[in-house]
């Protein structure tokens, strides 16, 4: 029997995911980490980006969330999202929308906008459609 | 017929005031279902976040936060979570009388107190009590959002960082059940190991990235905003819950007033007619 990891994804307003799994992608800050049963404990700051839980070979969910924080203990993996929404959920109109608009708010250069808001709109609305894009290809 | 027309217009104002009780009760048991719902769906965050919290004050980090170090306490700071508005039974005097309590005991051992206020009512009690009074919010509504708390917390995690508090507590009620909100005070910072978890016993730390304190920092602060966001979103579905009762026990009352008033006037309409009788059967034999 595969060794699994009981996973606890929640977001502030509500719980997301609760369950065993046999492995968990996230977002970590310095790059993407996949975290099998018995990691050594860690605890990072997430990037808004796809956070993929493989319960099975068949079966694996995947979560939109927009930062947050991982911790990892050996036997418990626990995700707070800032907001993490069922990755079907996410309504495109609405990412492409806040993409186009935080990228006239980078090309304003007259510097009323705060830069860096700015760029991490663009980032999460990029993340958005990619993980939606992943989903179509998967025929979801 | 002139009988008690008196009784008659004070029975029908307080009907009217049952009106308004009893409208007052049914919103704020279709309020009350709302909140408790929020309530209940941010708490696995809150729960999670403290467990978290838990884990890594039993950690030996290398870099020692200054949320996680017990100093010699001098100084507290306390946020203070009531409604906005009344007329919801004993629910904030009784909260203002444990925070009273705890007062006095700091008070005795030389400790000073520094107070933050959630709700309007908070901030007219301890307002009047000319407390040391560092921040206020209030009039956030029955959808509070998390930025709108983030300025008092932050008034308070700096003034625990630069060490002019030596610890932080939050005062709120608990949603216990519909007839029952506890009022509860809850130490926040610095957080303690408290009963060790037998797994995680031994010397051990955690992986950081990108670097402790930039984690610690966000963590820890992530940690009190959630859990004063919480102790929010109980204190507002304690708030409905408490009026509901209140109204219901006030709609009851009125009740009960009118059907003794009715009796009064029944009693009076009765005794006049019978007067009325007497006098003309005493006419009549008269003739």
């Amino acid at each position: 029997m595969t060794m699994t990891v009981h996973v606890d994804i929640v977001s502030a307003e509500k719980e997301i995911f609760s369950g065993l799994a046999e492995m968990v992608f996230a977002p970590a800050e310095l790059g993407e980490v996949g975290i099998s049963p018995r990691h050594a404990p860690l605890i990072s700051r997430l990037k808004p980006g796809e956070v993929r839980v493989k319960v099975s070979d068949k079966d694996i969910y995947s979560f939109y969330v927009s930062g947050g924080m991982l911790e990892i203990q050996p036997h418990l993996i626990t995700i707070l999202a800032d907001t993490a929404i069922r990755a079907k959920d996410i309504d495109e109109a609405a990412a492409i929308e806040a993409k186009t608009r935080a990228e006239e708010a980078l090309a304003d250069k007259s510097g009323r906008i705060d830069f860096v808001t700015a760029q991490t709109q663009l980032q999460q609305a990029v993340m958005q459609l990619r993980t939606l894009d992943r989903l179509r290809k998967r025929g979801g | 017929m002139a009988v008690g027309k008196e009784i008659r217009t004070k029975i029908g104002s307080i009907k009217n005031t049952q009106k308004i009780t009893r409208a007052m009760e049914m919103v704020a048991a279709s309020k009350m279902r709302k909140t408790k719902e929020k309530m209940l769906a941010t708490r696995p965050y809150s729960k999670k976040i403290g467990q978290i919290i838990k884990h890594l004050a039993q950690a030996n980090p290398e870099y020692k936060h200054s949320f996680l170090v017990e100093r010699q306490v001098k100084r507290v700071g306390i946020i203070v979570i009531s409604s906005d508005r009344g007329l919801c039974g004993g629910l904030n005097s009784n909260l203002f009388r444990k925070t009273l309590t705890q007062v006095i005991q700091w008070d005795k051992e030389n400790i000073e107190i520094d107070i933050c206020t959630i709700g309007t009512k908070a901030f007219g009690f301890f307002g009047n009590l000319k407390a040391n009074l560092v921040g206020q919010v209030s009039k956030l509504g029955d959808t509070p959002h998390q930025h709108d708390i983030v300025g008092i917390i932050k008034i308070m995690l700096d003034a625990y960082e630069q060490g002019r508090i030596d610890e932080l507590h939050v005062i709120s009620n608990e949603f216990v059940n519909t007839m029952t909100q506890k009022p509860t005070i809850e130490k926040l910072l610095p957080v303690v190991a408290s009963e060790l978890e037998p797994d995680l016993k031994g010397h051990w730390d955690y992986i950081y990235e990108p670097d402790a304190k930039e984690v610690l920092d966000h963590l820890l602060t992530r940690y009190v905003e959630s859990i004063v966001y919480q102790g929010l979103v109980e204190n507002n579905a304690c708030e409905q819950a408490a009026r509901m009762v209140a109204m219901k026990s006030a709609s009851d009352n009125a009740g009960n007033i009118i059907s003794e008033l009715q009796l009064v006037y029944n009693k009076a309409r009765q005794a006049a007619i019978t007067q009325e009788i007497s006098e003309i059967v005493a006419g009549a034999a008269a003739v």
